[in-house]
């Protein structure tokens, strides 16, 4: 076992987990934070996806101990007092949600694409989000909620 | 089936010196764990035979890009993300950034390393090609010392490198050489985004006139390692684009570059296949240079 610290969501963890434990067991099954979804374990899917130290990062592929230190961001802490995100927000008004087991990746995918190109073209937000799945949309809702977030600078 | 975590054992020593102590006091017991974008898939589809792992993702000494007048030294511990925001880079060596930009997701390359996808030693590798046709050199580190060879000698066969189980890769140096070059990049895959190569070939040329004064070819999955295509280039060398004598030069290139072919049939592609794309990619650098 290892001891790990880490901020999930602004608030500072103190964990004693395998070190080889995925960081998105320790999100679901430490913390309980469950919005984090396992799609294919093998960082092809994007749905385990979360912020780690600003940058997107499947976390199926990251050991708890090399986020010793790191600030993590979940689907849980995109929203701030009970309202959703602006790019939450656009999800849900342009259909870019369905099913939902994807949603929590697109999110941060989104989040982290907003970031790094606020006006994003087509072809940046294909790139963006080109490691996250989707088998409900069709992706075509999703990208117009992009764009969409994007117009209302959300980031 | 997934492993059990509680089988594995991880630490992270704060300093690449401890980390060689580390390695070269148990040499062969611990495997270096970087981005985890390879290892951490073995770890959750039960495939991961190492049990104890040393991490180097953390140290700094790695993760570097440094620009000097003769060469660009990038850290074996330096992202593809690290790699694709360099300016320097993407303005001198458009094929790593390409071929950067093709590994995996945005989500992996934050993650991945250079030094981990040339140890990882696969033959479909995206940055090899790149980094053979650019004539890179690799610095290799242990407790020991620091040692530096041509990066042509460092795939040894299938997935077989010529790294000590107590050194590093430290660096990958490629020299600023190629200004005035003709640089081209092509991976052949099943989709454009998350595929592993069937095939790929990168390529720089320089021209005086029609005349080709000099030809480095890189090519994935051409043989059982990432390779530079010495014979292709050796009958493209001189050889003139012009239209009278162009059909003639592809000729030559293509059948010395199928002579030193050697692919093979698996999950993703056919010999057969590999190898008459590898010609079709050959021709359309060279006509493209013409045109």
């Amino acid at each position: 076992m290892s001891l790990v610290q880490l901020t999930v969501n602004g608030k500072p963890q103190h964990l004693d987990v395998p070190p080889m434990k995925r960081l998105l067991d320790v999100l679901r099954e430490d913390l309980h934070l469950t919005g984090t979804k396992e799609g294919c374990g093998e960082g092809e899917c994007g749905a385990c996806a979360v912020l780690v130290d600003g940058e997107l990062v499947n976390s199926c592929l990251v050991p708890a101990l090399q986020v010793n230190g790191a600030r993590i961001c979940t689907i849980e802490g995109v929203s701030t007092e009970g309202r959703l995100h602006p790019i939450q927000q656009c999800f849900l008004e342009r259909g870019g949600a369905q099913c939902g087991i994807c949603t929590p990746g697109m999110i941060l995918a989104t989040h982290h694409l907003l970031d790094k190109h606020p006006n994003p073209t087509l072809e940046q937000i294909q790139e963006g989000l080109a490691g996250n799945l989707c088998r409900c949309t069709g992706y075509m809702r999703i990208f117009e909620s992009v764009q969409e977030a994007a117009k209302l600078g959300a980031s | 089936m997934r492993s059990d975590v509680a089988q594995f054992a991880l630490s992270a020593p704060a300093t690449l010196d401890a980390v060689l102590a580390q390695l070269a006091a148990e040499p062969g017991k611990h495997t270096p764990l970087a981005g985890g974008t390879e290892l951490m898939v073995a770890l959750n589809t039960g495939r991961l035979t190492q049990h104890s792992l040393v991490s180097i993702q953390h140290l700094k000494e790695l993760r570097f890009i440094r620009v000097a007048a003769d060469a660009i030294q990038i850290g074996a511990g330096a992202t593809f993300t690290d790699i694709r925001r360099d300016t320097t880079i993407a303005a001198e060596l458009p094929l790593l950034i390409q071929s950067a930009s093709w590994t995996g997701t945005i989500a992996n390359q934050n993650r991945a390393t250079l030094g981990g996808n040339i140890c990882n030693a696969s033959p479909a590798a995206d940055t090899p090609p790149a980094l053979l046709a650019y004539g890179a050199s690799i610095t290799l580190i242990s407790k020991a010392g620091t040692r530096t060879l041509p990066y042509t000698e460092f795939h040894l066969s299938y997935k077989k490198i010529v790294l000590r189980p107590d050194e590093l890769v430290h660096s990958v140096s490629v020299p600023r050489a190629f200004a005035g070059y003709r640089q081209y990049i092509r991976k052949v895959g099943t989709r454009n985004a998350l595929a592993i190569s069937k095939i790929a070939l990168a390529a720089l040329a320089k021209l005086d006139d029609d005349r080709l004064t000099d030809i480095r070819l890189g090519a994935a999955s051409l043989t059982d390692r990432p390779v530079r295509c010495s014979a292709a280039e050796a009958a493209l060398l001189g050889k003139s684009l012009g239209p009278n004598d162009i059909d003639a030069t592809i000729r030559a290139g293509r059948a010395a570059l199928a002579a030193e072919t050697h692919t093979i049939d698996d999950i993703r592609s056919t010999a057969k296949y590999r190898s008459a794309v590898a010609g079709n990619l050959l021709e359309e650098f060279l006509r493209s240079l013409a045109g």
